[in-house]
């Protein structure tokens, strides 16, 4: 008898604790409902910034959710109503035109290398042939002989369609090429591999990969502001018809001051 | 009969065929999904297809069949000597103290998510590939080493069952007759357990040929058919998981299309083995 009652006092008490705690975690701000910004993995990791920035000055406000899942992921949501804003790191595509896009930064695209790899400068062309599986070997671009891994993403990525439309130019990307479905996981698999090439955004190279100069010019924001390395491309807050009001406060934070000095710090290109 | 008992009838036949229509609705509703793909493109076409770039709306799912068939007799070739034996070790020659400790152990490992599995093998099992062996280390060799470990609590812990299932006086009667203890496993106690050792068998193959998580973090996901163990491979399963978030039209309708292949290549699978294993005889 004794037992059953401590049992049933045991589970009770953890059902409440579970519920404690997702109170705890789902902030219902005095606004009410929160706002969801979903898409692009590149723009993902900026818009968390901004949304942690923005829930710590403006506590009163919608709470700012962010979610990936790539940048035709991120139409499809905004479209559906799943999102109140998508979030792309590409241009709108001709199916996607009931959308209406904010410039939120410019960002460039960076071909990333193992830190080891001594190739540290490639040719448009010598890219494109790479990425397409013409050149095979690492030695036919001045480094160690030894089969290219390519690593490229998945087609529904804003990355992909950029550096299709930038640098393959319509071309197709090889077959064996590995497929991994965020800027994380690209960058993570190049890390390791001494062979491997991938492109990642340019606001997301770190220690762990190298960046090569691509037609002599290497990748930096300054480049990017002055046009002089042109894989480019411009990271969009997407919405339909109008936005909610909610919605609305947020983009006018990012597209602000206090957005536009936390989306610089870390690497894009703003309007000035 | 009881009122009782009629209701009890009733409601169990209720659940019972309840299973069945989920089943099938889930069939109609796939198969009407994928049938726009299907007739649009070809079903020879879409089967045998090897190029799969749906941006420029070219749909062959034949390199997924092959990855999938590859990784999943992969993980049998890994996962299914491995949990058989176990299971034999654990049923009829370990100790009462070890087969107490080993059998929770094994049903601990059951209860590892696939994402976990599929992370180890992301971060320890495919550099390890890469550095030893060769290739990118996302490889048919990765994927069935990760589905094979998966899939050796499933085998272990049913084949066990099967093998606990068969009369003590089987194994006495071996016994009387002169048999070893290995001889009895062979010629009496496996052969009447074989039913229940298929069951095993494929149901660790259904969960093999079905997973996805784990599969795309150490697969590869590149769109050929693969020619070597240490080839990157792109299964049908981690083909719907990759695209499904945004593929619109005919590509979604695609993508329904490689489930119902994929559903039948199961079926298929399955049957293959019920008479592989019947033809020898019960």
């Amino acid at each position: 008898m004794a037992r059953r009652l401590v049992t049933t006092a045991l589970i009770v008490s953890v059902l409440l604790l579970m519920g404690l705690a997702s109170g705890c975690v789902r902030r219902e701000s005095k606004a009410g409902a929160s706002i969801t910004l979903a898409g692009s993995t590149s723009v993902q990791p900026f818009a968390e910034m901004l949304a942690e920035e923005y829930g710590k000055k403006y506590p009163d406000r919608s709470v700012v959710y962010v979610q990936g899942g790539g940048s035709s992921a991120g139409a499809r949501a905004a479209i559906s109503g799943a999102a109140q804003i998508g979030m792309m790191s590409r241009e709108l595509a001709p199916t996607e035109k009931e959308l209406t896009p904010i410039v939120i930064a410019h960002d460039a695209i960076a071909l990333v290398v193992h830190p080891a790899n001594p190739v540290s400068q490639l040719t448009k062309e010598q890219v494109k042939r790479v990425f397409t599986g013409e050149i095979v070997d690492w030695s036919a671009v001045g480094g160690h002989s030894g089969r290219i891994n390519v690593v490229s993403r998945e087609e529904g990525s804003g990355t992909r369609g950029a550096f299709d439309e930038l640098v393959l130019e319509g071309a197709d990307v090889a077959p064996r090429a590995i497929v991994q479905d965020s800027n994380g996981a690209v960058r993570q698999t190049v890390s390791q591999d001494k062979m491997g090439i991938g492109y990642i955004s340019l606001g997301l190279v770190d220690r762990t990969v190298k960046a090569v100069a691509v037609d002599g010019v290497i990748p930096t924001v300054e480049n990017t502001r002055t046009g002089k390395y042109t894989l480019v491309r411009p990271f969009l807050f997407v919405y339909k018809g109008h936005m909610v009001p909610d919605a609305e406060a947020f983009a006018d934070f990012v597209l602000g001051d206090e957005g536009k000095k936390v989306l610089a710090s870390e690497g894009l290109v703003t309007s000035k | 009969m009881s009122r009782n008992e009629r209701a009890a009838e009733i409601i169990l036949t209720v659940i019972g065929l309840s299973s069945a229509t989920i089943l099938g609705l889930i069939i109609l509703f796939i198969f009407s999904e994928g049938a726009p793909a299907f007739a649009k493109v070809g079903v020879w076409k879409l089967i045998t297809g090897l190029k799969w770039a749906p941006g420029k709306n070219v749909f062959g799912i034949l390199p997924m069949i092959a990855g999938s068939l590859a990784v999943t007799l992969g993980a049998l070739v890994v996962g299914l000597p491995l949990g058989l034996g176990s299971a034999i070790y654990l049923s009829e020659f370990a100790s009462k103290k070890t087969a107490s400790l080993m059998k929770p152990t094994v049903e601990l490992l059951a209860g590892i998510p696939s994402v976990v599995f599929g992370f180890i093998g992301l971060t320890a099992l495919v550099p390890f590939i890469r550095d030893r062996l060769g290739g990118p280390g996302f490889s048919v060799l990765a994927s069935s080493v990760v589905l094979g470990v998966m899939i050796l609590p499933t085998m272990t812990s049913i084949s066990y069952d099967a093998l606990r299932a068969v009369p003590q006086s089987y194994r006495e009667g071996m016994l009387a007759v002169g048999a070893t203890p290995w001889q009895t496993v062979r010629m009496a106690v496996l052969p009447a357990a074989r039913s229940g050792i298929l069951a095993a068998g494929i149901l660790s193959m259904g969960r093999a040929a079905g997973e996805t998580m784990a599969v795309i973090m150490v697969a590869g996901n590149a769109t050929i058919v693969p020619g070597s163990l240490l080839d990157p491979v792109r299964t049908m399963t981690s083909n719907i998981a990759l695209e499904m978030g945004y593929a619109a039209g005919l590509h979604r309708s695609a993508l329904f299309a490689t489930g119902v292949v994929l559903f039948v290549v199961i079926g298929i699978l399955n049957i293959v083995a019920r008479a592989a294993v019947r033809g020898r005889g019960s």
